[in-house]
């Protein structure tokens, strides 16, 4: 026994090639300069569009953070995370906007408002109330879409997932037609437009035309989300998503309670998704069915794949690089590339060909992501190592 | 007689849950044709409504029954969902829809220009789709065949959208038509008030050919043996000295062009064809393999007819904007009552 354990420590990974950044650094200082340059940078601009972008991009990355929990830490594949977009939008549009102008005999539901809003027709929540109501909606929603996953493994989790998306986003196109009282559930493709902006305790109410409070509000809500994040990382909840995702019948051997496991992993992921949702809608101004396709949850995939799949700081950087692309890159930098090239098309119509090429591509080449999860990278790493030994790692 | 005090038999709660699994995917099947025959019975008096539905269901079925045999067949030998084979059936459609313009084909065209030319693109629209199938494997799949299952999964997703989006490129966002060759809405016969359109027979008469073949092809030949060894045991069927990469690009060449023949009846039966097609498409139709038991051949085609059905009715008496999430809340049903589906054994991930 002793000896085998003396023996252990002769063999260490030597192949770690290039400097190394003290551990320090990388737990402390990396993340803390981050931090500061972003909670800083609306000094230094009073470009509105800028402002407007990041607090999007921040937006998506608390989305991405919230895909990771059921891709990248539970190892299930997620394609219909746009429903949790949805609800977390219409949370804002159904209880913070005048949408139903005949709530109350048109006087009104306020809670918690002051200011001009407090007069207004419709129903009228606190954002932060709303917010609440949105993390609740989408966690159940979440533990919904997981139940008749359960007793499946693999690919049809994805389709299930898929199709739940799919069914989400039919509704909010085709609910337009549906009233209750003389209000229709959605309004489609119209949209629920104007929402109310977002109104904290002891501070202003937010305006349209100065953006940067909102940008702050999305840190605090991303610095929140990341708090979170890693705290359910290393609990034991976390470690068991990690066992599932590694290998679920011994996961379960080893007494890990699998059904409870999976929904926490669903009903996590999907409230960050839903707190998402309801800062875009807010920010946005507008909840519209159009917003909730399937292309979005590639999106967001696409920002997890490229990050790294379970890997926290990866995700984020994932997600700030395809917000850039998205919002900057494709629209305003590259789109006009074909067409000085003799092409009869856009960048911007082909957006999604390049997030799909995206993922075939980081899959192929690099697929632990930019800033690979350690324990995953391993699990790869030993997976190439076995390849000829079984061709098919399918079965168990 | 000793042994047959041994077994004691399942106790109440699984034989319930068991029972549950066998009758409760029929009942839910069976729930909406019930309510629309009553229905039918009390407004009209008879049941020609719902035969139509019938008649319409299964010919539209057919296509989502080729469709559904390449999900089935790629899942049987890789365990893989072939995210992009929705997009290779509307590269089949596009195909199709450009082949008749470059043979100049119209409704005016005579009988035996349009027999040949329709048989010609057939041809061409299933060679495309059945290479096109071949090369998705070979980029995207084929690299990471020892990586976890995740990977090849999102690649299927990855190559969906760039072709979805080479459709975009090729033929525009909005719907293209494509010229009526067969007079699809033109009534052939009428049987007990059931009309039968042209369109019907063709699906039809595409479909059935296609399908002896291809079960012949499977149980018969050389080939088709060495897919179901390798769809079995891949392992052990190399240790036999059979080729399993081959044997799986032939798998993905037969999936396609059955898709490239479904895009075919498709652009002729809706006489438009559309790049978002492949997506709802290629869902509905594994759907489709998923009810009849992904793996199982029969049971795609089964599949395809009852979800032709389902889509039928609800685009006739509850409006089509609403199919999608029909046919999707039904795979979400038969999830949770059936995974195996209605002919599929119990698969290793479906159990």
């Amino acid at each position: 026994m002793s000896v085998a354990a003396s023996q252990a420590p002769e063999t260490p990974a030597k192949s770690r090639r290039g400097f190394e950044i003290p551990p320090v650094a990388e737990k402390l200082i990396i993340p803390l300069v981050i931090a500061v340059i972003a909670i800083l940078m609306p000094f230094f601009t009073d470009n509105q569009s800028f402002i407007q972008q990041c607090a999007v991009a921040v937006a998506y990355v608390v989305m991405a953070l919230g895909l990771n929990i059921v891709v990248g830490f539970a190892g299930l594949l997620d394609l219909g995370y746009v429903a949790f977009f949805a609800i977390g939008a219409y949370c804002v549009g159904w209880f913070a906007s005048g949408y139903w102008a005949y709530a109350n005999n048109e006087k009104g539901i306020h809670l918690l408002v002051g200011g001009f809003i407090a007069e207004r027709e419709g129903i009228h929540f606190n954002f932060l109330l709303v917010l609440i109501i949105a993390v609740i909606a989408t966690a159940l929603a979440g533990m919904i879409i997981g139940l008749p996953t359960l007793r499946l493994r693999g690919d049809y989790i994805a389709i299930v997932t898929l199709a739940f998306g799919e069914i989400i986003g039919r509704l909010a196109v085709n609910l337009d037609s549906v009233n209750i009282g003389n209000t229709a559930i959605t309004a489609g493709r119209q949209g629920i437009s104007p929402v109310d902006r977002i109104d904290l305790p002891f501070l202003n109410p937010f305006t349209g035309l100065n953006l940067k409070p909102w940008y702050w509000f999305a840190l605090c809500l991303l610095g929140l989300v990341l708090f979170v994040n890693f705290r359910l990382r290393d609990s034991r909840m976390g470690r068991a998503w990690i066992a599932l995702r590694e290998d679920e019948v011994a996961a379960v051997a080893m007494g890990v309670p699998a059904v409870k496991t999976k929904l926490m992993a669903y009903a996590s992921g999907a409230s960050f998704g839903g707190i998402s949702g309801a800062f875009l809608a807010s920010l946005l101004n507008t909840v519209n069915a159009d917003q909730f396709q399937f292309s979005f949850s590639i999106l967001v995939l696409a920002m997890i794949i490229l990050g790294g799949l379970g890997s926290i700081w990866g995700v984020v950087l994932g997600a700030v690089t395809l917000s850039i692309l998205n919002n900057y890159l494709i629209p305003d930098v590259i789109n006009t590339v074909p067409a000085d090239l003799g092409l009869s098309f856009d960048m911007t119509q082909i957006t999604f060909a390049v997030y799909g090429f995206l993922l075939v591509i980081m899959m192929i080449l690099r697929p632990q992501g930019l800033l690979p999860e350690r324990r995953h990278k391993m699990e790869l790493a030993e997976h190439a190592d076995t390849s000829d030994e079984t061709l098919y790692t399918a079965r168990a | 007689m000793e042994a047959a005090s041994i077994p004691a038999g399942p106790r109440a709660s699984e034989r319930v849950r068991a029972l549950i699994g066998t009758y409760g995917l029929m009942a839910v099947l069976l729930l909406l044709p019930v309510i629309f025959a009553i229905q039918d019975v009390r407004d009209d008096g008879n049941l020609t409504r719902l035969a139509q539905n019938v008649v319409a269901g299964i010919s539209n079925g057919a296509i989502w029954a080729l469709v559904a045999i390449g999900y089935t067949l790629v899942y049987g030998i890789i365990e893989l969902i072939n995210f992009a084979h929705g997009e290779v059936f509307m590269i089949g459609s596009f195909i199709t829809a450009s082949l008749v313009g470059t043979l100049g084909l119209t409704i005016g065209s005579s009988t035996v220009a349009i027999f040949s030319g329709l048989v010609v693109t057939l041809i061409v629209a299933m060679l495309g789709s059945g290479v096109l199938n071949v090369l998705i494997e070979k980029v995207a799949y084929r690299p990471l065949r020892s990586a976890p299952k995740l990977a090849p999964l999102i690649t299927a997703v990855g190559m969906s959208f760039i072709l979805q989006n080479v459709g975009l490129l090729w033929k525009g966002g909005n719907q293209q038509g494509v010229p009526d060759l067969v007079d699809a809405q033109h009534t052939l016969f009428t049987i007990f008030g059931v009309t039968i359109e042209n369109a019907d027979a063709l699906s039809i008469l595409v479909t059935i050919p296609l399908l002896l073949l291809m079960t012949n092809f499977i149980n018969r030949s050389r080939l088709g043996k060495a897919m179901r060894a390798t769809a079995q045991d891949p392992e052990a069927a190399r240790l036999m000295g059979i080729n399993v990469d081959t044997t799986i690009s032939l798998t993905f060449l037969l999936g396609g062009m059955l898709a490239g023949a479904a895009g075919l009846i498709y652009a002729m039966y809706q006489t438009t064809v559309w790049y978002f097609q492949g997506f709802t498409g290629g869902l509905i139709a594994f759907t489709a393999a998923v009810m009849g038991g992904i793996g199982n051949l029969r049971g795609a085609v089964l599949g395809g007819v009852i979800i032709g059905f389902i889509q039928q009715m609800s685009d006739n008496r509850i409006g089509s904007e609403w199919t999608p999430a029909i046919v999707f809340g039904y795979l979400v049903l038969i999830m949770v009552f059936k995974p195996s589906g209605l002919l599929g054994e119990q698969t290793r991930d479906a159990g």
